[in-house]
């Protein structure tokens, strides 16, 4: 399954830090961050909820950079 | 601005009022503590984020972090007693960031307005004649909703009641807007200009045209480009590149120096290291490159032109050779009535006959005999009809036999034709036995075909190919009058994949781009170095098979987007050139001692400014090109 995020970030830089802390995390099989856009686009693992992955990516993300924002 | 910029450039005014002040203190006594204490100020109000930031990246390990770096060479600058320069630097450095990110959000935010295409909300008619106002997604397939003049249409379907006019102009940059009656289709996102009109959805909101494109523009900058990629790995190895020069800057002439036995000047070189690290972000470099993407697929998007990814656009700027099938690209598609030659009867007579004797075919041939004659068919008026397979058919119309077809129906009647010296179909007629006339039925060619095509060989796309599966008797004098100079005929849809093969192993540099209408050329398209197709407004497969789609029909929108793209490239390359060029030669002034802190940074944050307002030209560059073309 795949979902589209709304977040805020402020450089490209952090958007990819926040691409590799979101792939990085269990139950994500992929994703990826459109900083021009804003989007996050989270491919889910087979069987996970996303809701609850969602929670863990966004702390990941918020570790990886402290200014970012993803709108669940 | 946002709540967060405003907040920025507050603290950016703040803390430069403050170093004004401070600079104008006179160096005595007591005035200097009080210049201390206000470059203090002024240091912590503008960079606090920042040094909070550093301390986070070095809790998390991550030494190369910008603001890190930023907070290493202020503080240095501090601890070596230029104060007001690790202020300054702090102070500029904020400015950068802060344009960058006010650039990006208006690029933003015009893209946005240039693709305004996302409707709102739906009027709904219930069953019982009332009408709701609900989200676009609530609409259930197959119910009516109502648009009222000046509206957008959410969801794509078919008129039912009422008429008007609707400007697509969102879509396919097509200005003129285009009249709808009732059993017209309509798509979601283009505005209804007139009347009232009532839409019987026939797609869920999710699938239809506008959130289509919505979703391929969103999803087309994911499609990282070559040079994306480039300056993606540049910055990974710059930035460890310049803290360990500036790290072996601070170190190895002081320590040659001892081993000299002459002075370790450790400050002097402790300074310039740290000026190094100023410079180390390549953040102009890694702002711009994505942002002219951007830029330039929203620009293409608003006139019509979807590009579905940033490695697209690169390919799409390198095309030389451009190969267009015929049907549906350069010609209608759509067979039309061109000519009437050899009557002995009227013209209209001749039309009128063909047209009652062809009305109970669904014959392509039939039909555009039909659409010539323009008028409802009596039935009353029409007697026997037989069909002759392979050959046209003999019909009774006002009480006389009515044979329309080829010449071995003519010989079957014992009419004798003249044969036809036009290109295309010919129709005989003959009435009751005698040649009456012929009718000509030929693909027309598009009117800005011709312009097309030279647009494309200005353009330097200087190889024209055209391909049809038509013979050359019909082919070869389309390409003529388009002035192509090379064409293939009679080729089946394997062929033409085999054809494009063949093109692209001939091309050295440049990329070979096919443009087809979206139907049943899947493969070739696919098969090209990049797919272009055409008259994609309501075709679901040509926008899934093309790599670029133009949602009109007009060929020149071909040229126009080799221009913009090429125009998209050019301003990626000057922001390459520029930023490093930029970068290096700082570095070189800053290890010589030619240049401070104070240099460094304002080319540092200079570049990136000038990199940005350069990459969103992008954005206007596919208008300019769009207004050329019109004028």
């Amino acid at each position: 399954m795949k979902k589209i995020y709304k977040i805020d970030v402020d450089c490209p830089t952090c958007a990819e830090k926040m691409e590799d802390a979101a792939k990085k995390t269990e139950g994500v099989a992929n994703a990826a961050v459109n900083f021009m856009t804003l989007k996050m686009s989270v491919e889910f693992d087979e069987g996970a909820d996303p809701r609850d992955v969602m929670k863990s990516v966004c702390k990941n993300c918020k570790r990886a950079d402290r200014d970012c924002e993803i709108y669940v | 601005m946002n709540k967060k910029q405003k907040r920025t450039l507050c603290r950016i005014i703040a803390a430069a009022v403050l170093t004004a002040a401070a600079m104008i203190m006179p160096n005595a006594v007591p005035y200097n503590f009080i210049r201390m204490a206000l470059l203090a100020a002024a240091y912590i109000t503008v960079g606090y984020d920042i040094l909070i930031g550093a301390v986070y990246g070095v809790i998390l390990f991550q030494p190369f972090d910008e603001k890190f770096l930023m907070a290493v060479a202020t503080v240095g600058a501090i601890a070596l007693g230029e104060y007001t320069e690790g202020v300054a630097v702090m102070l500029f450095y904020q400015t950068g960031e802060l344009f960058q990110s006010v650039a990006v959000g208006k690029s933003r935010r015009s893209i946005g307005d240039l693709m305004d295409i996302r409707p709102d909300s739906a009027n709904l008619e219930h069953e019982d004649g009332s009408v709701e106002t609900v989200s676009p997604d609530e609409v259930p397939v197959g119910s009516v909703i109502i648009v009222y003049p000046g509206e957008k249409i959410p969801i794509d379907g078919t008129v039912v009641r009422g008429g008007s006019s609707v400007d697509t102009r969102a879509l396919t940059g097509e200005s003129v807007p285009r009249t709808v009656r009732v059993g017209d289709t309509v798509s979601g996102g283009c505005v209804n200009v007139s009347g009232l009109i009532a839409v019987r959805t026939e797609k869920p909101f999710g699938e239809s045209t506008a959130s289509k494109i919505l979703e391929l523009l969103e999803g087309a900058s994911a499609k990282k480009s070559r040079s994306e990629d480039f300056i993606s790995k540049f910055a990974r190895v710059y930035t460890p590149a310049v803290c360990a020069a500036a790290l072996a800057l601070a170190v190895i002439p002081p320590v040659f120096g001892i081993l000299t036995g002459g002075n370790a000047d450790f400050s002097k070189w402790l300074y310039r290291a740290l000026s190094f690290l100023v410079i180390s972000c390549p953040c102009a470099l890694v702002i711009s490159i994505p942002l002219t993407f951007f830029a330039a697929i929203g620009g293409a998007g608003s006139l019509g032109i979807l590009i579905k990814g940033s490695n697209y656009m690169e390919t799409l700027a390198r095309v030389r050779t451009v190969v267009f099938d015929k049907t549906g690209t350069l010609t209608k598609g759509t067979f039309s009535v061109s000519g009437i030659h050899h009557n002995t009867i009227d013209e209209k007579e001749l039309i009128r006959l063909a047209a009652y004797a062809e009305s109970s075919s669904s014959h392509p041939i039939a039909k555009s005999i039909a659409d010539a004659y323009g008028q409802p068919i009596d039935r009353a008026l029409l007697g026997d009809v037989n069909e002759h397979s392979g050959e046209g058919v003999v019909a009774v119309v006002d009480g006389k036999e009515v044979a329309v077809g080829n010449e071995k129906l003519m010989a079957r009647v014992g009419a004798s034709p003249v044969a036809c010296s036009g290109i295309g179909t010919v129709v005989h007629v003959a009435v009751d036995g005698v040649f009456a006339g012929h009718i000509l039925i030929s693909d027309e060619v598009k009117p800005t075909a011709k312009d097309a095509v030279s647009d494309l060989y200005r353009a330097r796309a200087d190889r024209v190919v055209m391909l049809t599966g038509d013979n050359s008797s019909v082919g070869i004098p389309v390409s003529e009058e388009l002035g192509i100079k090379e064409a293939y005929c009679e080729l089946l849809p394997t062929d033409k994949v085999e054809k494009i093969e063949a093109l692209i192993a001939s091309e050295k540099d440049g990329k070979v781009a096919f443009v087809g209408d979206g139907i049943n050329d899947a493969p070739v398209l696919a098969r090209a170095d990049i797919g272009i197709a055409m008259g994609a407004l309501g075709s679901d497969a040509a926008i899934e098979a093309a790599d670029v789609v133009l949602m009109d029909d007009d060929p020149r929108r071909v040229a126009e987007a080799i221009k913009t793209a090429r125009t998209a490239m050019a301003i990626v390359k000057e922001n390459i050139v520029l930023s490093i060029g930029v970068k290096l030669l700082c570095l070189a002034l800053v290890a010589s001692g030619a240049a401070g802190m104070w240099a460094a940074i304002f080319a540092d944050v200079g570049v990136m400014v000038l990199a940005v307002c350069n990459a969103i030209r992008a954005l206007h560059t596919g208008a300019r090109n769009h207004k050329k073309e019109t004028a």
